[in-house]
């Protein structure tokens, strides 16, 4: 029985993620992940994948409005920021410790999430992008009307740390990491059998006036996609104000709305591997490239124009069109190395069906 | 003091209408949020700087001279990094950004992060009845106003105005029609940069020279464009002016004004919009109506 049990699940496993080159990547990535504080526990170098795993799921948080709904946010800055200043103003004026002020930060980001919301209801494309940038902004004046809570413009410090121990917050962002990313690709998998949300986005994405007229509420699943990016993206900023245990304005600038959108263009938009991969590829090269500071953002801003031009769909999207091909026949997934379809045995090493 | 706001905030206002507009045609003619407009305005006033420094010319060939370098090279960037990816939406996007942060990081190299001023090309005040006022300050609106009604005699009186102007409404029929489209982008990009030069290099004697300096006048003039209504010049135009008096009252009535500038501006911007969706004078296009 346990026999048959243990090998059901690893027929499963090596069905669902080992045959599909984009998911045994992914797989192989967060076991690395796992695995690295046993090879190295340099602080600097937890603390720097403690920000990445903080940043994955801010920048898929920024993929599930605006790669797969269409909302092109530039403002999600704001529901990073309200979240991280809910989180932080609760821990420093209250004192509640970290397992409540990330989920109460979360809460008020979807909150916010909804009210900024409200105008993406009746506005559309770059209308909408443009108007979401004022949110983050529009904050940044009641950060600084209320200076006396929310520190003004220095910003408050003395937030408690997750854990004294490096390993133990790099787990915990991790672990929070993986599960957010993962509830997010079920959110917005097309074929997903159990949900129908991913495709109900995306058909929102690719024509709204269609999908209205093929009997969806759009406006209801809008408001779904604004509430799980902002919940997300609150969690992340909760995370973020526990580990840099500073809270302040930088959280609401220009920069930070738009570093989700650097992060997943560059990975591959409409998808949430994409955006994580934009972070893990980007970040560690920004940090690499703190030896030469002056030249930093410079070869930033060349490196993204330079793949941008060869890669416009991100450099995800293109790696993947390297080693998956999709079977013409039964549209399965195989790996480019694959002379038949492993599933319908047709013939797709020469892109024919038949011979 | 009313009289200050006055002219102030008609100066203020001429700025951002300067850059306003001319997002407005790049977004309507190419299609393209242009994210590095502004970096290309702090760029002018840069060059103007160095350009002021080191040549002992009249101030109006030096603003010709930096207007027309700062034009070269938008449109150079624009031949080699926007246009052949123009399809891809959030690409064109990143780019821009990218080209924002890579103009700022190279002012930070040349220049340094130290604060920077000019000198007004025309010291002194002129006395108009019985009212004191800068004359740096009549220059700047003048020269805007000029430029922008020049603009706006190009786009309705002549033929190639009539091309952008009908490339923005329907890009393939215009294309259909025998209008060199690539041509006519080009052509917007350079005029929508040209003024944002323009607005850069003569602001530097009331601006202070700094290498950020261009996320405040973005922020102000994306809110100028969806004010006033995207895709509608006048409404820009009319969008910046509000925007700029605005600016102006925030920050000498109200304590620490300059800090929240921008939020007051923005709110406005969204009250609008929550009111008037199109904006003031925007024409919701088909594909964007809902």
């Amino acid at each position: 029985m346990r026999k048959n049990f243990i090998k059901r699940e690893y027929k499963n496993f090596k069905g669902e993620i080992l045959e599909i080159p984009g998911r045994t990547a992914a797989f192989f990535f967060l076991l690395t992940l796992c695995l690295l504080p046993i090879l190295s526990q340099h602080p600097y170098l937890l603390l720097v994948l403690t920000y990445m795993n903080i940043y994955a799921i801010y920048a898929a948080s920024w993929d599930v409005l605006g790669g797969y709904t269409g909302q092109f946010s530039m403002g999600q800055g704001a529901f990073f920021g309200v979240a991280a200043y809910s989180a932080g103003l609760l821990n420093i004026h209250l004192g509640v410790p970290f397992w409540l002020t990330i989920p109460c930060g979360a809460i008020v980001g979807v909150a916010s999430g909804l009210i900024i919301a409200l105008p993406a209801l009746k506005i559309r494309g770059v209308y909408f992008s443009l108007v979401s940038l004022a949110y983050p902004i529009i904050l940044t004046g009641f950060v600084f009307a209320f200076s006396n809570i929310t520190g003004g413009e220095m910003g408050l410090s003395g937030i408690t740390a997750i854990s004294n121990d490096r390993i133990v917050t790099y787990y915990i962002s991790l672990v929070i990491m993986i599960i957010s990313v993962l509830t997010m690709w079920k959110f917005t998998d097309a074929n997903s059998k159990a949900f129908r949300i991913g495709i109900v986005l995306q058909a929102i994405r690719e024509d709204e006036i269609s999908a209205r007229c093929s009997g969806i509420n759009t406006i209801n699943y809008k408001l779904m996609a604004f509430g799980v990016s902002a919940f997300f993206a609150g969690i992340a900023g909760g995370l973020y104000v526990h580990v840099i245990r500073i809270i302040g304005p930088s959280t609401l600038e220009l920069m930070w709305s738009f570093n989700p959108i650097i992060w997943t263009i560059f990975g591959g938009m409409g998808s949430i591997g994409g955006a994580v991969a934009g972070v893990f590829i980007l970040y560690p090269f920004m940090e690499v490239l703190r030896i030469i500071p002056e030249f930093r953002m410079l070869i930033f801003a060349g490196l993204i124009i330079g793949i941008i031009l060869f890669m416009p769909e991100g450099i995800i999207s293109w790696a993947r069109d390297k080693i998956e091909r999709e079977c013409p026949r039964c549209k399965i997934i195989n790996y480019v190395t694959r002379q038949r379809c492993r599933a319908c045995d047709a013939n797709i090493s020469s892109g024919r069906i038949f011979k | 003091m009313i009289e200050t706001i006055i002219i102030r905030g008609a100066m203020v206002g001429a700025v951002y209408a300067s850059l306003a507009v001319g997002f407005s045609l790049i977004f309507g003619v190419a299609r393209i949020i242009n994210l590095a407009h502004t970096a290309f305005f702090m760029l002018a006033a840069y060059f103007m700087f160095s350009l002021v420094n080191n040549f002992s010319l009249n101030f109006f060939l030096l603003i010709i001279l930096s207007v027309s370098l700062v034009t070269i090279l938008g449109t150079i960037c624009y031949k080699l990094f926007l246009e052949r990816i123009r399809e891809h939406e959030g690409a064109v996007l990143l780019v821009t950004v990218a080209l924002a942060i890579a103009i700022q990081e190279c002012i930070l190299l040349f220049y340094g992060s130290l604060y920077k001023s000019l000198a007004p090309f025309v010291p002194g005040n002129a006395e108009f009845l019985g009212v004191t006022i800068p004359w740096q300050e009549l220059i700047i609106l003048g020269v805007t106003i000029i430029c922008l009604i020049g603009l706006l005699l190009f786009l309705y009186r002549t033929n190639c105005g009539l091309a952008l102007r009908v490339t923005a409404q329907d890009r393939e029929t215009a294309n259909l029609m025998g209008i060199n489209v690539q041509r006519i982008c080009l052509l917007s990009i350079s005029i929508a940069i040209g003024l944002a030069g323009l607005a850069g290099a003569i602001v530097g004697p009331i601006y202070t020279l700094e290498p950020l300096m261009w996320a405040h006048p973005l922020v102000m003039m994306f809110a100028a464009v969806i004010l006033g209504g995207l895709g509608s010049i006048k409404g820009s135009f009319i969008g910046a002016f509000i925007l700029g008096y605005t600016e102006v009252l925030v920050v000498f009535l109200a304590p620490e004004g300059s800090f929240i500038k921008g939020p007051v501006a923005m709110g406005i911007m969204v009250l609008i919009l929550l009111i008037k969706r199109e904006g003031l004078f925007g024409i919701s296009f088909e594909e964007e109506r809902l």
